[in-house]
């Protein structure tokens, strides 16, 4: 039995071991905000974090999220860097179909996390991993860079 | 889906306010039969906001229900003062949702902020698109072209409504009132109501017989540059529901393996490895049709403990009958066709004699591969079969045809078949599939879980891999196109054979769609727009056996870049600015013209480049293409070191009419050079011995975010009627991108993808 937190919620799971954290979120823990584009970790579109760390959740066992703390897109809004970022989201009207959207923003508050100003470059190299077929990418930049400058300053 | 004719209404061009017939009022109790579906328990609107309880009528006429103001197919308005529109398209990316409520929202003079959309269930008679001649769909990027005066004219009707409700519970002239933000107020005496205190007496109203349309000038959300999607909330938050997040009580997943050959059949199967696997329920042999594959099944509540269990089936596949040929030998093949006359397209005076006789005659030939339209979301479908109906929830995209089709493979009538909508993720066209293929697939899949006792919702799930390799590809394509310059410099004659499979040929489009042989299609914005006395356009459509279908822009995903790399050459030929070049040919068609001229002046077309560094070598392109009745212009800016692309910069103008939603028209121009940008540099589907060599992203890769370049996008003011914004960015990219490389580097690239081709 694995022990797993779930957006501050403490819950068990006693199927296998092995079975990738996206399928735990997606069909067991009801949590669908989390998307399946490629099961092979090339696209980010399962992209959660643990412990705040971006992570693709379809390659992740979910055994390996035992004692960690998981957060979804159901949940970024509860830190304040997620938050901002789904309003940025939202004015810039970023998203098309926004299958993607979910990994995207979870990418972008990681990055903004652990780089509270990223140039083009920044934003290039860590949001490369996360696919949008419909090329919502110029949004994207933007939607970081406006989240970016509309920080509380600490 | 193509649209053949432009819209023939005139609301948006006319400056005048105008006298319509109002739309049919629809009874209540037609109206909860229609959506009766929404009362099993489960959200299935296009977002769990629309979920509320209000928004819901039971069916056992609660109180809440009875006070739901509903004038028609397309506006509801409940008691808490919410307006519900009804979208008759699919939400698959393009904005539709959020445009179709504008339209609704502006004449009804409805607070943006209170309108929320519910995607339409299947019901041609009530959300039937007048430009595919009833039948209900999404495509062709006619939604707002077919839309825009129905969605008026239902939020008109609405309006007119409260407002008597008003007048008659106030007891004062409908004249003195006036209606702002969803609030109807009476100046004199000051009295003032929401549309959700209005509901319940507006229900009482009867449906006014003529309706006047707003005069253009006083639109206030038409037109506006940021209005906000109505989708952003939902698809930001994780809660907006697509196929893949459908969840019903017992609910069944099922993934399945399929022959790797298009055509193969299944020869044996050993399944006991995967009814080993814990949480396996069962596993379903199940038989494919005209146009949709069968396979093994194997089914499980969970879709990961699915995916196990097939691949742990042991298959063994006949291949006798399936495709054999590779992408080499296709393209072989088509050119054995090369110098073979084909059905003829096109033809005006005789560009053959007089090509003969021409002293220089520019000639190139263009190949394009197989593309998967590879949306985001693989394909699935959640089926529910019982004895006397079947219930289907999809990212819908072709409700009758899918209803059509289901109705047949189940021996029900197609009104027996109900469909859900919701959203897509992703689709550019593979979601309107005219043999309905992974409907059908999921159906029979459905059906053979039923015989085996399993009476519950099966949900199909395509893993990325079987999605790749369904079929239904953009067509692979060669054209040859000679061509020749008269003595001023203009195109004196131009020869086009177009070579490649149809995507109408055996589907119910066939008799509109293909005329003396030529698939409209496959030849559509081969050669418009220019001036030429010699014009001559045949086409071969040889059977393959690889499924194919349309693909975001459908033939001129083809089209444009033969023509607008043809132009090029010629311009080349003729020592002469590609742009100034195409300003000249086009000169009796002031309307492509200005688009050109706009994207050109926006890029500072004619100025410098600032040079790159080192060995960099730098250039612009420029191409043009109507399509869906919107006109496009870009310009690419590429950079080029050692044999290495980089795409600077694309200006793009567009000519779509009226926008409704300027910043939704600016972001399917982004998405739209993205997406084909994608395809440019990278795109192919291989076959190799008739199975596709292609599995996941890292073999068919997407355009990621450090590929694209900067996007800039100019609207063009025009009072004309709205015409698609979806898929008409897509054409001019290929065409810009490979006349910009030629000017940096002098390489004209024929050949898609092109990063293949590009010379160090
Ligand atoms: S689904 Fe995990 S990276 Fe694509
Ligand atoms: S918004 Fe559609 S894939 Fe990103």
């Amino acid at each position: 039995m694995l022990k797993l937190n779930v957006n501050g919620k403490e819950t068990v799971f006693e199927g296998d071991p092995s079975m990738p954290l996206l399928w735990f979120l997606r069909d067991e823990a009801g949590l669908t905000g989390s998307k399946f584009g490629c099961g092979m970790a090339l696209c980010g579109a399962c992209t959660v974090h643990l412990d705040g760390q971006p992570t693709r959740a379809c390659v992740t066992p979910v055994a390996a999220a035992q004692g960690r703390a998981i957060t979804t897109i159901e949940a970024v809004h509860t830190d304040p860097v997620g938050k901002n970022v789904q309003a940025a989201w939202r004015k810039l009207d970023v998203v098309q179909c926004g299958y993607c959207q979910s990994g995207q923003i979870m990418a972008a508050t990681a990055l903004l996390k652990s780089n509270p100003a990223p140039s083009d470059a920044d934003i290039d190299a860590a949001m490369s991993g996360n696919v949008c077929r419909c090329a919502t990418y110029q949004r994207i930049r933007a939607a970081i860079h406006d989240a970016a400058q509309s920080a509380p300053k600490a | 889906m193509r649209i053949l004719e432009r819209f023939s209404g005139s609301v948006a061009s006319t400056t005048a306010a105008l006298e319509l017939p109002a739309p049919a009022n629809l009874s209540r109790r037609a109206f909860l039969q229609g959506v009766g579906g929404l009362a099993v328990g489960v959200c299935i609107g296009p977002a769990l906001s629309a979920c509320k309880p209000a928004s819901a009528p039971s069916g056992g006429g609660s109180a809440t229900a009875a006070t739901v103001f509903e004038p028609n197919a397309f506006v509801r308005i409940t008691p808490d003062n919410r307006v519900i529109i009804v979208a008759k398209h699919l939400e698959m990316g393009q904005g539709t949702y959020t445009g179709l409520a504008t339209l609704a929202a502006e004449e009804l003079d409805a607070d943006w902020d209170q309108v929320s959309v519910e995607g339409a269930p299947a019901d041609a008679k009530r959300y039937g698109n007048a430009q595919t001649g009833g039948s209900q769909g999404t495509g062709g990027s006619n939604a707002m072209a077919s839309s825009h005066e129905q969605m008026r004219r239902a939020g008109a009707a609405a309006r007119a409504m409260l407002v008597s409700a008003a007048a008659q519970e106030w007891k004062v002239p409908v004249g003195s009132l006036t209606v702002s933000k969803g609030v109807v107020s009476h100046a004199e005496s000051g009295r003032k109501a929401t549309f959700g205190e209005l509901a319940e007496a507006a229900g009482k109203q009867a449906v006014p017989e003529t309706l006047v349309l707003k005069d253009p000038k006083d639109f206030k959300l038409i037109g506006q540059q940021k209005l906000g999607r109505k989708d952003s909330s939902g698809k930001t938050d994780g809660s907006a529901m697509f196929t893949q997040d459908m969840k019903l009580p017992d609910m069944l997943v099922a993934v399945v393996a399929y022959a790797p050959s298009f055509g193969g059949k299944l020869k044996s199967v050993d399944a006991a490895k995967a009814r080993a696997i814990t949480g396996v329920v069962d596993v379903v042999q199940f038989d494919g049709g005209t146009g949709y594959r069968g396979g093994v099944a194997v089914l499980a509540k969970n879709t990961w403990v699915a995916r196990q269990g097939r691949d742990a089936l042991v298959t063994e596949w006949d291949d006798s009958a399936a495709l054999k040929l590779g992408s080499t030998e296709l393209m072989a093949q088509y050119r054995t066709l090369l110098d073979k006359p084909g059905a003829v397209a096109k033809h005006e005076g005789d560009a053959v004699a007089v090509l003969a006789k021409a002293g220089k005659v520019v000639q190139a030939e263009y190949e394009f591969p197989h593309l998967a339209h590879a949306a985001m979301e693989p394909m699935n479908c959640l089926v529910q079969i019982r004895d006397q109906d079947c219930e289907i929830w999809n990212g819908e995209q072709f409700q009758t045809v899918d209803q059509a089709n289901v109705a047949k493979l189940l021996g029900l009538k197609p009104e027996q078949v109900t469909i859900h909508q919701l959203y897509a993720g992703g689709s550019f066209g593979r979601r309107a599939n005219p043999k309905s293929d992974y409907v059908l697939e999921a159906v029979s899949l459905a059906k053979a879980a039923r015989a085996q006792g399993h009476k519950v919702p099966v949900k199909l799930v395509w893993m990325r891999e079987d999605d790749m390799r369904a079929g239904y590809f953009r067509p692979m394509f060669l054209h040859r196109v000679r061509a020749a310059l008269d003595k001023d410099g203009g195109i004196l004659a131009w020869e086009q054979r177009v070579i490649g499979e149809s995507i109408i040929k055996g589907t119910p489009f066939e008799p509109f769609m293909i005329k003396d042989g030529v698939d409209h299609t496959s030849v559509e914005g081969c050669f418009e727009h220019y001036a030429a006395a010699n014009v001559h356009i045949d086409l071969h459509s040889p059977e393959t056996g690889v499924p194919v279908q349309w693909w975001r822009s459908v033939g001129h995903t083809h089209t444009a870049f033969a023509k607008e790399s043809m132009i090029d050459e010629l311009a080349a030929q003729a020592g002469v600015d590609p742009f100034e070049f195409r300003r000249k040919a086009m000169a009796d068609h002031p309307r492509h013209r200005a688009v050109l001229e706009l994207a050109a002046e926006k890029a500072g077309w004619g100025t410098p480049l600032k040079p790159g560094e080192g060995k960099a070598r730098r250039g612009r392109g420029i191409a043009v293409q109507e399509s869906f009745s919107s006109i496009v212009a870009e310009v690419v800016e590429v950079t080029i070191t050692d044999g290495k692309l980089r795409v600077d910069r694309v200006v793009c103008a567009v000519d779509c009419g009226l926008a409704i939603n300027p910043d939704v028209v600016r972001a399917q121009m982004e998405g739209g050079i993205g997406f084909a940008l994608s395809a440019a540099l990278h795109n192919a589907i291989t076959l190799d011995k008739g199975a596709v060599q292609e599995t996941n992203f890292h073999t068919y890769t997407p355009l990621r975010i450090n590929e694209m370049p900067v996007i800039e996008v100019h609207i063009v003011a025009s009072p004309e009627p709205p015409t698609g914004v979806g898929e008409p960015g897509v054409p001019p990219l290929a065409p810009a991108l490979a006349n910009a490389i030629y000017a940096a580097t002098g390489q004209r690239i024929r050949k898609l993808p092109l990063v293949k081709q590009l010379k160090a």
